[in-house]
């Protein structure tokens, strides 16, 4: 285990809504190391995405510490969080909505090395085409515009937008679910590729199992804002725990015709984050529920070496 | 195919270091790919010239202004290409020494509120809450002021010079174009690119200027176009109550409203100068359309 680049410590995003406070994240607490891959998974609105927004700051957060390399994020001015973007950046779902349709593809690129002076204007032509060889974009495409080019090239353009400051720690919010499988192959052994190559970092996040299981080291589980499980990817498909987790690795399809799947099917639908009764939030739909599941939250905590659940079962 | 693939990268590599000429240059060449706009274009150029050469056609006190009753209401004829109107005056001569006006009239006053109106409407999309709320309360009080209403306090009160008389349009339609640049800037900003922009740690006005307002433009500049003839009318209608254009001086809005007790017979009066703005505006519109999809690389054929 490296030191971790990256801690946060009981984040919560809550927003005030017309019919109540909805608790996108709530209490959230883990840490990223050096190096490594920590994978995000869970539903549609579990607050995944909002995770990673509040973590590089373009969401505030209601409450809670995020340490980034010794640094307390949520405590910086403005000047200090430009400056600290250098090492933080993001990788957006949507190729086609997260590029400025107006501007060129070396206008994109070129954007944040003008922002942080990171090379002398003469060089920025030159630096623009070597980050265009780095994420596999032809020459000949840098004055072209995002509209003329397909989801995976547009997705190349912005991990190059991203590794133009040459940051540790990258947060991908489903980076590739936006696009074919195929593409899909390239882009996620880019970013492996990209990883080895430059030490770093990610915070991978999808509702994709399988995507998850090739690129994490450490997958975190998420329900209604969250984290129920968290354990070294090997570990967590070999032996889920929280009974969540154990749902949705069933139901991922297994390519045989002889093997009999028995798929876990969770009744009822996702409860509502707006004002959320006490008790574990799983328990309405949770095959194993106890009278106590409703009435008091299930504690996060190890149990054998590295893995961590939150749920009552484990006490027995 | 290839060799045509090889000079673009050539050419790319060349203009690398100025890429804000190219950027222009490269708008140019598709504005003048679409006839519409170079006929926009070709128009407004003309009408300019006119109103830059006016003198030299028509001199202003011998012919624009000096009365004849001798040849009073005479429809177009070889001495009076476009007739004269009730004072005997020649049309033509009038018009041309009225584009100077009613041109700058139109077009100052809606450059001051697409500035100002601009600015406020983008600033009130872009950060919302209570600076939106502000804005947006103080520019819905100004349109419930009748906009010419507005216009006369102006002039009334700043005194009646031609600098003030385009203020006191602009100001009145400044209202009209926060909203739009408001509601644009609202559809814009919430879109990925712009979060993406933040995360690169550009700061706001980076992000409004280079981001945002790029995109929000369309409904703008076509409102633009429209602004300019509601502006010439505006004018006429103070010229109309003596805040405007001191009479004898020709405008196209004031020589419109003139002829208007003439028109059952001699309807050249109006017709002129109602088809001038006509014109104007057409083309205006014409390069107007042409410009937004010049600017938009999504459309490039």
């Amino acid at each position: 285990m490296g030191e971790p680049i990256l801690r946060v410590e009981h984040i919560k995003k809550y927003f005030d809504t017309p019919k109540g406070l909805l608790h996108a994240v709530d209490d959230l607490t883990f840490d990223v190391d050096k190096g490594r891959t920590l994978g995000l998974v869970g539903e549609s609105g579990c607050g995944k995405s909002t995770t990673g927004r509040v973590i590089l700051r373009l969401l505030e957060a209601t409450d809670g510490q995020i340490h980034f390399n010794g640094k307390d994020v949520n405590k910086l001015n403005k000047k200090e969080m430009i400056e600290l973007r250098k090492d933080m950046q993001i990788i957006f779902q949507d190729p086609f909505s997260s590029l400025n349709p107006r501007l060129s593809v070396s206008e994109i690129i070129a954007e944040p090395l003008i922002i942080h002076n990171i090379v002398k204007k003469s060089e920025i032509g030159k630096e623009v085409s070597r980050l265009m060889d780095v994420v596999g974009l032809a020459e000949r495409l840098v004055n072209t515009y995002p509209h003329e080019l397909d989801g995976g090239r547009r997705q190349r353009i912005g991990i190059a937008r991203a590794l133009a400051l040459k940051p540790k720690f990258i947060v991908a919010d489903e980076p590739v679910s936006a696009l074919d499988v195929s593409i899909q192959a390239q882009i996620l052994n880019l970013m492996q590729d990209l990883q080895e190559e430059l030490d770093l970092t990610y915070l991978f996040i999808t509702h994709d199992l399988s995507v998850v299981k090739h690129i994490s080291d450490d997958i975190a589980v998420m329900y209604l804002g969250k984290i129920v499980e968290k354990a070294s990817a090997k570990e967590l498909f070999k032996n889920p725990l929280h009974p969540y987790t154990k749902a949705l690795l069933s139901a991922i399809p297994v390519p045989s015709l002889t093997k009999k799947r028995d798929t876990i099917l969770l009744k009822g639908e996702i409860t509502s984050p707006i004002n959320p009764k006490p008790g574990c939030r799983f328990a309405a739909r949770c095959n194993y529920a106890m009278d106590r599941c409703f009435n008091e939250e299930p504690e996060f905590k190890m149990v054998e070496g590295q893995h961590e659940v939150a749920c009552f079962l484990m006490d027995k | 195919m290839n060799s045509d693939v090889a000079t673009k990268n050539n050419a790319s590599t060349k203009t690398k270091s100025k890429k804000k000429r190219s950027q222009w240059s490269e708008v140019w060449r598709r504005l003048k790919q679409n006839k519409m706009a170079m006929a926009g274009l070709v128009i407004l150029t003309i009408l300019v010239l006119l109103a830059v050469f006016a003198d030299v056609i028509a001199d202003y006190d011998e012919v624009a202004i000096k009365q004849n009753a001798a040849v009073r209401l005479q429809g177009p004829s070889k001495d009076h290409w476009l007739g004269t109107d009730n004072l005997g005056r020649d049309i033509f001569a009038r018009m041309i020494h009225g584009a100077r006006i009613s041109l700058m009239v139109g077009i100052v006053a809606v450059s001051i509120a697409i500035l100002i109106g601009g600015t406020l409407g983008a600033i009130a999309g872009f950060y919302g809450g209570k600076v939106d709320n502000i804005i947006m309360r103080f520019m819905d009080v100004f349109l419930a002021i009748p906009s010419i209403l507005l216009a006369i306090a102006i002039v009334g009160a700043l005194g009646q010079n031609l600098f003030n008389l385009m203020l006191a349009i602009g100001v009145s339609s400044i209202p009209g174009f926060a909203r739009i640049v408001r509601a644009s800037v609202l559809t814009v900003k919430d879109q990925e690119f712009v979060e993406a922009a933040r995360a690169i740690g550009a700061t706001d006005t980076r992000i409004i200027i280079k981001h945002i307002i790029p995109n929000a433009l369309a409904p703008v500049i076509v409102q633009g176009t429209l602004g300019v003839a509601g502006a010439i009318l505006s004018t006429a209608g103070l010229s109309f109550i003596g805040l405007g254009v001191p009479k004898p001086r020709p405008e196209w809005g004031a020589m419109l409203s003139d002829g208007r007790q003439f028109l059952r017979n001699a309807s050249h009066i109006t017709t002129f100068p109602g088809l001038a703005i006509v014109i104007t505006i057409l083309a205006l519109n014409l390069l107007g359309d042409g410009l937004r999809d010049a600017l938009d690389p999504r459309l490039k054929q």
